[in-house]
């Protein structure tokens, strides 16, 4: 069973299958908040063969954006329910097929229903169970108001699988480890990831393959916090992950062309 | 500084500094953060790459048809267009002052010039997190004011940034220009030849070519290579509405298009456009 299937089901209680069967969907709690809970899972029937494991494709990117909207639309009352993200995505599928029908447009959906959902005051939090690479944690995840990690070996942060990075910058998969103890932000850890600021928390101590009761308990907390804490914000932009003492010191190009800019924007 | 563009210029032929400039009024073009503050990625040096003084994206403020503007020029002869932490916080932190200003009443005119190949993979994850500042930016911009994007070409727009022209208000694509999410390249590779012959140059422009994207409906205005044709076609976008719906955001127009797909049977570009003009879903 993928990670995200196995959290999907610990947390959102339900065992339902999707339609498509790679997009899972199921409303449930974390403490006294309704909460969506969204997965993408391997689909061994997927209509679109090169998406079957468990990759964000055409598919997966205007389904997640179907849910997500109907949410937003359903909730217009200000009632606004959590989204939760299970992020488990190894990539995006690479075909001749998916890029003609607009692969780029289907992640593109996911992105806009998130950020849309977020700007609408929907608490989104992204928890990451397993991979999050590339355009698929870009359109699953990364447009969360915050972003959980579990620490494991397993859950890997990065824009190219290792394998891909290794053939497109011909280098050997030792010399990229070796560059990675120099730039963490080459690096596929979740650990060197959480260096860059971008994480509201690193959820130590859960066996992310397969938690126990307790690791369950333990991340219920976590969402619940993250949840509330982004109740209690009053932006729902991107902004808190520049704030961090960690993007301070491993981002700080970024603030200082932000600094810049703000200074010449009127001239 | 002062850029000045011979008219009746291919577009393709000019740097990201002259495109910009190509794009605003006469004489109003103003460069931010320009080549002179040097600040360059201080990432590239210690992995064996020349840094570029501008790291390869131009931000030029300006006026577009008496309007003010902001022209985020990506230069794809610098490392492919590829996104680092400078070139995407340049691009990031212009669209959220941009934003800052529209709400306040004071909107400004985004146009996105993308020549790209996506993530700069020196820079990693550092452009995964500003890409995503990217389009979190044009999302909550563009329901002030259009976002105008434009692929010219000659790199394409690809990666993540394929991501951000799928979520711009307006698309303008020459012939030359190319979107697609995953380079031919790279599809090839991981792939396999079978799969996509990046070699084949019509099968390539079939498939992303600006051609098919706007025969399609992923792109809206198909320009000749040309600067005055574009700078006019710019102009004209802005002088549309907001769309009332974005395009990544028709999920049951999509859908829709996607379950009449017989995954089973081959598809090529001229037969997809038989298909969805046929169907009537073409915009």
């Amino acid at each position: 069973m993928s990670r995200g299937r196995t959290w999907f089901e610990a947390l959102a209680g339900a065992t339902l299958d999707g339609e498509p069967a790679s997009v899972l969907c199921a409303d449930g709690t974390v403490g006294d908040e309704r909460t969506r809970f969204l997965t993408v899972v391997p689909n061994a029937e997927a209509k679109f063969t090169r998406a079957r494991g468990g990759e964000l494709g055409l598919e997966e990117g205007w389904t997640l954006a179907r849910h997500v909207r109907e949410a937003v639309a359903v909730d217009d009352d200000g009632d606004r329910r959590a989204l939760v993200a299970v992020v488990d995505v190894p990539g995006q599928p690479y075909g001749h097929r998916e890029e003609l029908l607009g692969l780029h447009l289907a992640l593109a959906a996911a992105v806009d229903a998130y950020a849309t959902a977020r700007l609408a005051g929907h608490p989104v939090v992204a928890l990451a169970v397993g991979q999050a690479i590339s355009g698929a944690f870009l359109a699953h995840g990364m447009q969360a108001n915050r972003i959980l990690a579990l620490e494991d070996p397993g859950v890997t942060v990065q824009v190219m699988s290792k394998r891909s990075t290794a053939r497109v910058t011909r280098r050997s998969v030792d010399e990229l480890d070796k560059i990675a103890e120099e730039v963490p932000a080459t690096a596929y850890d979740v650990a060197s990831f959480a260096r860059l600021g971008a994480l509201h928390r690193l959820i130590e101590g859960v066996d992310a393959a397969e938690p126990d009761a307790e690791h369950v308990e333990t991340v219920r907390d976590a969402l619940a916090e993250a949840i509330t804490s982004a109740r209690h914000d009053d932006s729902t932009d991107l902004s808190g992950r520049l704030a961090s003492p960690e993007a301070r010191r491993h981002r700080s190009a970024s603030l200082r062309v932000r600094e810049r800019l703000a200074e010449e924007w009127t001239g | 500084m002062t850029v000045s563009v011979r008219p009746k210029t291919r577009f393709t032929e000019l740097s990201a500094r002259e495109r910009a400039a190509a794009l605003l009024d006469s004489g109003t073009f103003r460069e931010l953060i320009g080549p002179f503050e040097r600040l360059e990625s201080p990432h590239l040096e210690p992995q064996g790459v020349v840094p570029a003084c501008d790291d390869g994206v131009v931000v030029a403020r300006g006026d577009i048809g008496d309007q003010r503007a902001v022209v985020l020029a990506i230069e794809g002869l610098f490392q492919g267009g590829g996104i680092g932490e400078v070139s995407g916080a340049k691009i990031a932190g212009a669209l959220e002052l941009a934003l800052r200003d529209a709400e306040r009443g004071h909107p400004v005119r985004p146009v996105l010039l993308l020549e790209t190949g996506g993530i700069r993979l020196q820079e990693a994850n550092l452009g995964l997190l500003a890409i995503a500042e990217i389009h979190a930016a044009i999302v909550a911009l563009r329901s002030h004011v259009p976002v105008v994007g434009v692929v010219a070409g000659m790199v394409g727009c690809f990666g993540g940034m394929a991501i951000a022209a799928g979520l711009c208000s307006h698309l303008v694509m020459t012939r030359e220009g190319r979107l697609g999410l995953n380079g031919p390249q790279v599809i090839e590779q991981e792939a396999g030849v079978a799969e996509l012959d990046s070699e084949d140059r019509r099968l390539v422009w079939e498939t992303i070519g600006g051609d098919q994207r706007v025969a399609t409906g992923m792109a809206d205005a198909l320009v000749e290579d040309d600067v005055a044709a574009i700078a006019g076609a710019v102009r004209i976008a802005f002088e549309t509405a907001v769309p009332a719906e974005h395009r990544s955001a028709q999920v049951g127009f999509y859908e829709a298009r996607l379950a009449g797909i017989d995954a089973s049977e081959p598809l090529d570009g001229p037969a997809l456009r038989t298909l969805w003009r046929d169907e009537g879903v073409g915009r």
